[in-house]
């Protein structure tokens, strides 16, 4: 599974990109991010408040109750914020 | 049509490609948008803006195709730029041609407004205290909840 990270959710965790192989329990967003936030000190922090952490899962807008599965591409970010005139 | 590059664009000659060669189209709408110097009340210098290459592509041809499932568009294009900019450089241009002003004018607001609460794009400021990202803004959700959600989430 390859997971993105954007803007601070990138600084935080110190990746842009990382492949990950998660245990079969593991099949929804949420609990990809419960199971991510332990990896170290620095995802701990990305994913420490939730409310503010958006997620798409190959390349779509995703709720933490969504699926998850080995091959996807998951991302976190913050919400967006370009192109504001 | 839609573009994501790090380049600036020429309007006058985006508008001269969009529409050759169409002569059915009675009006075109544009919107640029410039980087400000001013975020509320915190002096900016430079920014950085970040994307998600390949859903960002994705997300811009999605609110195109709304757009143009809604007016009668004979062209459109996105053009978003990402990386470094300075304050009173084009940002985004939205462009929009139809036969008639009211379907231009009209998908052309609602492109600009779908954009900036869809696409996957991040600011990040550089002003005299530092860095920092910028916060999403309820006020673009309002801006762009006046049209309702083209799709459930």
């Amino acid at each position: 599974m390859k997971v993105l990270y954007f803007a601070w959710l990138r600084e935080r965790v110190g990746t842009g990109e990382e492949e990950v192989s998660p245990p079969p329990e593991i099949t929804s967003v949420s609990a990809l991010m419960d199971w991510l936030a332990k990896r170290s000190a620095g995802h701990a922090r990305a994913f420490e408040n939730r409310d503010i952490v958006r997620a798409a899962v190959n390349q779509e807008f995703a709720d933490p109750a969504d699926a998850v599965s080995p091959g996807d591409e998951v991302a976190f970010f913050p919400p967006m914020t370009g192109g504001r005139p | 049509m839609i573009r994501v590059q790090a380049d600036d664009f020429d309007v006058g000659a985006e508008i001269a490609a969009l529409t050759a060669g169409n002569t059915h189209i009675g009006g075109v709408v544009t919107f640029t948008g410039l980087v400000r110097d001013f975020a509320g009340n915190t002096a900016v210098g430079t920014m950085t803006l970040e994307h998600y290459p390949g859903m960002t592509e994705r997300m811009l041809g999605e609110i195109e195709a709304e757009a143009r499932r809604r007016w009668p568009l004979d062209a459109s294009l996105i053009v978003h730029r990402h990386g470094p900019l300075a304050p009173g450089d084009r940002i985004v241009l939205v462009i929009t041609a139809s036969a008639h002003r009211q379907a231009a004018f009209e998908a052309a607001e609602f492109l600009v407004d779908w954009l900036k609460t869809k696409a996957p794009f991040w600011k990040r400021e550089s002003g005299p205290r530092g860095d920092r990202w910028v916060d999403a803004r309820a006020a673009d959700d309002d801006a762009a909840a006046r049209w309702q959600a083209p799709r459930q989430e």
